[in-house]
């Protein structure tokens, strides 16, 4: 007979390990509650005197943080629907479909995951800026529509999804097109749910390329605004990591509730 | 009735010309390949033979430039500021890539057994690698203030003398290094992770009826089997650690003294707030092709151990 096993001992390890991992955010958000005077104090509390939310209210009103959040929403909402339609057919294609050059193709895709934005920055920045459409949130979409490791998901994705599917789908007649947004979408909904996880996060973490492209305050995006909100009131630290909580709560949203499709999507680009 | 469906579809082709329908499939594959690659490759191909062409001129971003051969790669030699960006860069990738190969698989094979709460651990630590580097960054860089920081206040509290940290010329880099860690280890794990569960539990008993210990296992059997993860990771980490930026723009910004910019930080620097676009694009492609060579010689030398054993 097995004796009950006495829970492991190495919760003391592994714990107090998690708790520094995550106990900076859980400070983000009581910094968050503090008022101005409590912050400048040195040594800064842990616990906050009384909850204070003049940090939102300065942050909310005092600046454009309402529609920095909003650009955030529009841009990367319309990356994820644009990424997951493009990349789920470029990928359907890939694995299914035997077309000129596709090999070659996808090997180039894949190739360019390894060329760093820091080298295609400027030019990139060039061509927006001749056809006139730098400072617009356009310029934050255009080069975002689809990913390498959106395609290469994808591809390996459908490479492992069963055939007969679809070709019940062909017999009734229906054209590639009909077969692919009526069978094959809704049953690929896993994988597809998995990019969009990963593209969200992506997309509304970025800041390297808005900082470069957008100049106007009306059109940064949340985290532009919230490099140059932090740069004009240092001295605000409640107001700062309000902000910086706020910006926070989507992805850690979005992750939370999308987990399991989100370690997919890492485990699955990996192994694939 | 999946072997009815094939058949029938087999027979359904069979009725229409092969020449037409291998022309079809091209018109399909391309129309649902086409619009993803296009972007792809248009963004990333002609602007990287574009930015060749830039780095032989002295471009103002504004205007083309002129050409000027290969000075701006002669001026990046005598380069002070680039000299300390290349020190920076590699010492944060000299001192972060061991070490989050080193934690994460630690901390995977810690994971991967019948503990409670796995997916609790698990998610604590991709927190931080989900949060924006934003937000880590204003986070962290709060916590770090020489000044008002919690980190600081606890030292003070402990009786420990407070430390410049971000203010100073020789701390800030390894600070960064930390918060990078932190923001970064998770992914290791997760990759580990799976790679662990993909082990089968008949060749770590057989290694323990061999009488193998807990280390020789590890060693031998554990170590060797997650290997191409390991090579994946440090190819990874490489392209992570030379795209080092949001945490130097929301933190330091390359202060004090220049003490953290990093390369990128440099080519931002140079294109974006001097203007000097040219030179700028000839620093990226100096990094870019370090990363090349970093990641080839990387591949080889895995390639080479992976033969011997």
């Amino acid at each position: 007979m097995k004796r009950r096993r006495l829970p492991s001992g190495w919760h003391l390890v592994l714990a107090p390990m998690s708790l520094v991992t995550v106990l900076p955010f859980v400070w983000m958000v009581l910094s968050s509650l503090m008022t101005q005077a409590e912050l400048n104090r040195f040594p800064p509390p842990i616990w906050p005197d009384a909850v204070d939310l003049g940090g939102y209210q300065r942050v909310l009103e005092g600046s454009n943080f309402p529609r920095w959040f909003l650009n955030s929403v529009l841009v990367s909402g319309t990356i994820v629907v644009a990424q997951v339609v493009l990349c789920g057919m470029a990928g359907y294609a890939f694995a299914r479909i035997r077309f000129v050059g596709s090999r070659l193709v996808l090997v180039l895709v894949i190739a360019t995951a390894l060329i760093p934005f820091q080298l295609t920055v400027i030019p990139t920045f060039l061509i927006f800026n001749k056809v006139g459409l730098t400072d617009t949130l356009g310029a934050l979409i255009v080069p975002q529509l689809s990913s390498a490791v959106g395609i290469y998901l994808m591809t390996s994705f459908f490479q492992s999804f069963p055939k007969e599917l679809e070709e019940a789908g062909r017999i009734d007649g229906c054209s590639r097109f009909a077969v692919f947004f009526r069978v094959v979408l809704p049953v690929a909904k896993p994988a597809l749910a998995a990019l969009a996880v990963i593209t969200f996060i992506t997309a509304w973490n970025d800041l390297f390329w808005p900082l470069v492209v957008i100049n106007s305050e009306a059109k940064y995006t949340v985290q532009v605004g919230l490099t140059t909100f932090q740069g004009q009131h240092r001295a605000d630290w409640p107001a700062v990591m309000a902000g910086t909580v706020l910006t926070t709560l989507p992805v850690l949203g979005v992750f939370l509730f999308g987990q399991r499709r989100f370690i997919q999507a890492l485990t699955g680009a990996v192994k694939g | 009735m999946t072997s009815t469906a094939t058949a029938l579809s087999r027979a359904s082709r069979h009725s229409t010309p092969p020449d037409r329908r291998r022309l079809a499939d091209n018109i399909t594959g391309w129309t649902f390949a086409g619009p993803a690659t296009l972007i792809i490759l248009g963004f990333s191909l002609v602007p990287m033979a574009w930015a060749l062409a830039l780095s032989f001129t002295d471009s103002d971003l504004m205007s083309p430039g002129r050409n000027v051969g290969l000075e701006n790669y002669r001026a990046l030699v005598a380069d002070p500021v680039f000299h300390q960006a290349l020190r920076n860069t590699a010492l944060l990738l000299l001192l972060y890539l061991p070490a989050s190969l080193a934690a994460g698989l630690a901390v995977a094979v810690l994971l991967n057994r019948k503990v409670r709460g796995i997916g609790f651990y698990r998610t604590c630590f991709l927190v931080p690698y989900v949060a924006s580097a934003t937000a880590a960054g204003l986070l962290m860089g709060y916590i770090f203030d020489r000044d008002f920081g919690l980190f600081n206040g606890l030292l003070v509290k402990l009786g420990l003398p407070a430390q410049g940290l971000l203010s100073s010329p020789s701390q800030a880099m390894l600070v960064l290094t930390v918060i990078f860690f932190w923001t970064r280890f998770g992914f290791s794990v997760v990759i580990y992770l799976a790679a662990l569960q993909e082990i089968s539990k008949e060749v770590v008993e057989a290694a323990a009826i061999d009488g193998a210990g807990r280390w020789a296992t590890f060693r031998h059997v554990i170590v060797p089997s997650v290997r191409h993860m390991t090579v994946f990771l440090a190819v990874w980490g490489m392209i992570d650690v030379l795209q080092f930026f949001d945490l130097v723009m929301t933190t330091t910004k390359g202060g004090p003294a220049n003490a953290t910019v990093t390369i990128v930080y440099y080519v931002w620097q140079l294109a974006f707030t001097y203007f000097t676009a040219g030179y700028g694009a000839a620093v990226a492609y100096v990094l870019f092709v370090g990363t090349l060579v970093l990641i080839v010689a990387g591949m080889l030398l895995a390639r080479r151990k992976g033969a011997t054993r």
